[in-house]
C-alpha cells in the first residue's frame, strides 16, 4: 500500500486492505519486530470531537511503535475557540508532527484537510462520512472470526449517520460479501451510499427487521441508535427497542454467528450476550491497536526497509 | 411589429438558433415576434422550459449593467414541447460560463452572434467537475464553515455531488448556485 493519506475506505483496493490486515496479523503475532521502529517520530492527534477508543488506540499504537504523540487536546482548550479554521490549525500542527490523525464533526473535513498538508493524514471520522481505520479493524475481526469471502453480514442500527457503517459497506464491496442492512426507515442508508454500493456492483438488501435475515448471517454488526436522532423520547424508545439484541432474540441465529459493535454501546446489546460465543466486540476493540500499528507503519513509509 | 422589431429582423429569429424548424420561421408569425434578433452577443437556445431566469442568475446577468436582454419562456419547440430562449446583447459567454449552464440547461445551444450572424454555435458539453460555482447545502459539510476552500462538485449523469461531503443533489440544482 502506498497512499499519502487515508481518507476513506473507498480509496483502498482489495490488495491494499489485505496488505494492512496481513501486516496487522504479523504485528499481532510478534510486536517486538516493530517495537522501536519510530523512536524519532511524532504523531499529531487532532480530535475536534470526543473520542475514547480511537484516540487511545492511535496513541497506544504509536507508542508501541516506539514513537510518541502530540495532542491538540479538547476543542475547548485550543485556538479553535478563537475562530481558527481547520485549514490553519492543520497546517500549523503539520510542522510539529510526522503524521496526523484527524477527527472532525463536519463531513469532508479530512478530504479538505488533506489538500493543505504534505505529511500523511489519517481520517479518524468526519461527521457522518467515513471512518476507515475502524473499518480496517472491523475487517480484521471479521477475517479472524468468519472469513471475508463467501460472507453474509447483517449491519443493523443507525445506518444513516453511522460512519463506521458507510466505511465498512464500501470496503466489503471488494470481497465476496452479501450485505443486509437492517434499520428503521428513518435511519436507512443514505442514498449516496446506496448509489456507491450499486456502482460497485455490491450485493445489498435493506430490511426493517432482523428476524427474517438472522438465520443466514455469519456476522451481525450492531450500531447504536442515538437518542438525538429522534424528535421525542417516546419515538426513540419505540424504535430503539426493536433493534436491541438479547439472548432471546438470538434463538434462530447460527451457532457460528459473530456479533460485532464499534462501541460504545448503550443498551442495543444486552450484557448477557457478552459471555456467549457470539460476542466479538471487545476483541474487535482490542484489534484497534495492531491494525493501527500496521497502518501507521505503512503510512510512515518505512515498511519496505 | 414595431419599427424597431422590423429593423432588428425579428422575422429571421430562427437563424440564430440555426434551425428553421424549431422556433418561428415557417410556422406561426406570432412566434417570430416574441424575441428580436440581436446585433452582437449570445443567444442561448433550447433551454428547458422554465429555466431561463435560473440561467440568467447563474450567469450573473440581471440587466444592472444596462445590457439588453430578451427572454422567451415556454416558446413552442420541435425538440421539446416548450423551451426557453435567452438573448443577451454585447455579451459573449466564456467556456466557464458554458460549463455551468450544463447543470441547469443540459440541452442548450449557445450561439455567439456578431453583426447579426451566428459565428459560433455549440451544444453545451457537461464537464466532469465544476468548481466555485455551486455551494453545498448540507449544513454538515466542511465547505459550509469558514474554511478557505473552493466548492467542488462532480457532475453525474443527472445530478451533482459535493466532492467533500459526497452529498448527491438531483432535484434542485439551481438552488445551489452561488450567486
Amino acid at each position: 500500500m502506498r497512499h499519502d493519506h487515508l481518507i476513506t475506505s473507498k480509496q483502498l483496493s482489495r490488495a491494499d486492505i489485505e496488505t494492512v490486515l496481513d501486516h496487522a496479523a504479523e504485528i499481532d503475532a510478534d510486536r517486538s519486530a516493530v517495537a522501536d521502529k519510530y523512536s524519532d517520530r511524532l504523531l499529531g492527534l487532532l480530535f475536534f470531537e470526543p473520542s475514547t477508543r480511537t484516540k487511545l488506540s492511535f496513541e497506544t499504537a504509536m507508542k508501541r511503535l516506539g514513537g510518541d504523540v502530540i495532542d491538540m487536546g479538547s476543542v475547548d482548550s485550543s485556538s479553535v475557540t478563537k475562530g481558527e479554521s481547520l485549514a490553519d490549525t492543520i497546517r500549523v500542527i503539520e510542522g510539529y508532527a510526522d503524521a496526523l490523525v484527524l477527527r472532525h464533526p463536519k463531513q469532508g473535513a479530512a478530504t479538505m484537510a488533506s489538500e493543505f498538508v504534505d505529511v500523511p493524514l489519517v481520517n479518524a471520522g468526519d461527521g457522518a462520512g467515513h471512518h476507515p481505520t475502524q473499518t480496517m479493524l472491523d475487517l480484521y475481526t471479521i477475517r479472524e472470526n468468519a472469513g471475508l469471502d463467501d460472507l453474509t453480514i447483517g449491519i443493523m442500527g443507525d445506518l444513516k449517520y453511522g460512519r463506521t457503517v458507510h466505511s465498512l459497506a464500501y470496503a466489503l464491496t471488494k470481497f465476496d460479501a452479501q450485505q443486509h442492512f437492517i434499520s428503521p426507515d428513518s435511519l436507512a442508508l443514505p442514498r449516496e451510499v446506496v448509489y456507491d454500493l450499486h456502482q460497485e456492483g455490491a450485493s445489498i438488501r435493506e430490511h426493517d427487521g432482523l428476524e427474517e435475515v438472522l438465520p443466514s448471517l455469519d456476522v451481525l454488526y450492531v450500531t447504536r441508535i442515538q437518542r438525538e436522532r429522534f424528535p421525542d423520547e417516546n419515538e426513540y424508545q419505540k424504535v430503539a427497542g426493536e433493534y436491541q439484541i438479547g439472548p432471546d432474540s438470538l434463538s434462530s441465529a447460527s451457532d457460528d454467528l459473530t456479533i460485532m459493535h464499534p462501541l460504545p454501546r448503550v443498551d442495543e446489546i444486552a450484557p448477557e450476550v457478552d459471555d456467549t460465543e457470539y460476542a466479538a466486540y471487545f476483541e474487535q476493540a482490542h484489534n484497534g491497536v495492531p491494525v493501527r500499528m500496521a497502518l501507521l507503519d505503512l503510512l510512515l513509509g518505512d515498511s519496505d526497509d | 411589429m414595431t419599427n424597431d422589431e422590423r429593423k432588428n429582423g425579428a422575422h429571421h429569429d430562427s437563424n440564430e438558433s440555426g434551425e428553421t424548424d424549431d422556433y418561428g420561421t415557417g410556422h406561426a408569425h406570432d412566434h417570430e415576434l416574441r424575441v428580436s434578433k440581436i446585433h452582437n452577443g449570445t443567444v442561448i437556445d433550447h433551454v428547458r422550459s422554465g429555466q431561463a431566469l435560473n440561467v440568467l442568475a447563474v450567469l450573473g446577468i440581471d440587466g444592472s449593467e444596462g445590457e439588453e436582454i430578451s427572454i422567451g419562456m415556454n416558446v413552442p419547440s420541435d425538440r421539446f414541447a416548450r423551451k426557453d430562449i435567452i438573448k443577451v446583447e454585447d455579451r459573449e459567454l466564456s467556456q466557464d460560463e458554458v460549463d455551468v449552464l450544463t447543470l441547469i440547461a443540459p440541452d442548450a445551444t449557445i450561439n455567439i452572434v456578431r453583426e447579426y450572424e451566428v459565428v459560433e454555435k455549440s451544444r453545451v458539453d457537461r464537464p466532469d467537475v465544476v468548481e466555485g460555482v455551486l455551494s453545498c447545502s448540507n449544513s454538515g459539510c466542511i465547505t459550509t464553515g469558514d474554511e478557505p476552500v473552493t466548492s467542488k462538485f462532480d457532475v453525474l449523469e443527472d445530478a451533482v455531488r459535493c466532492a467533500y461531503c459526497e452529498t448527491i443533489f438531483r432535484e434542485d440544482i439551481p438552488a445551489l448556485i452561488d450567486t
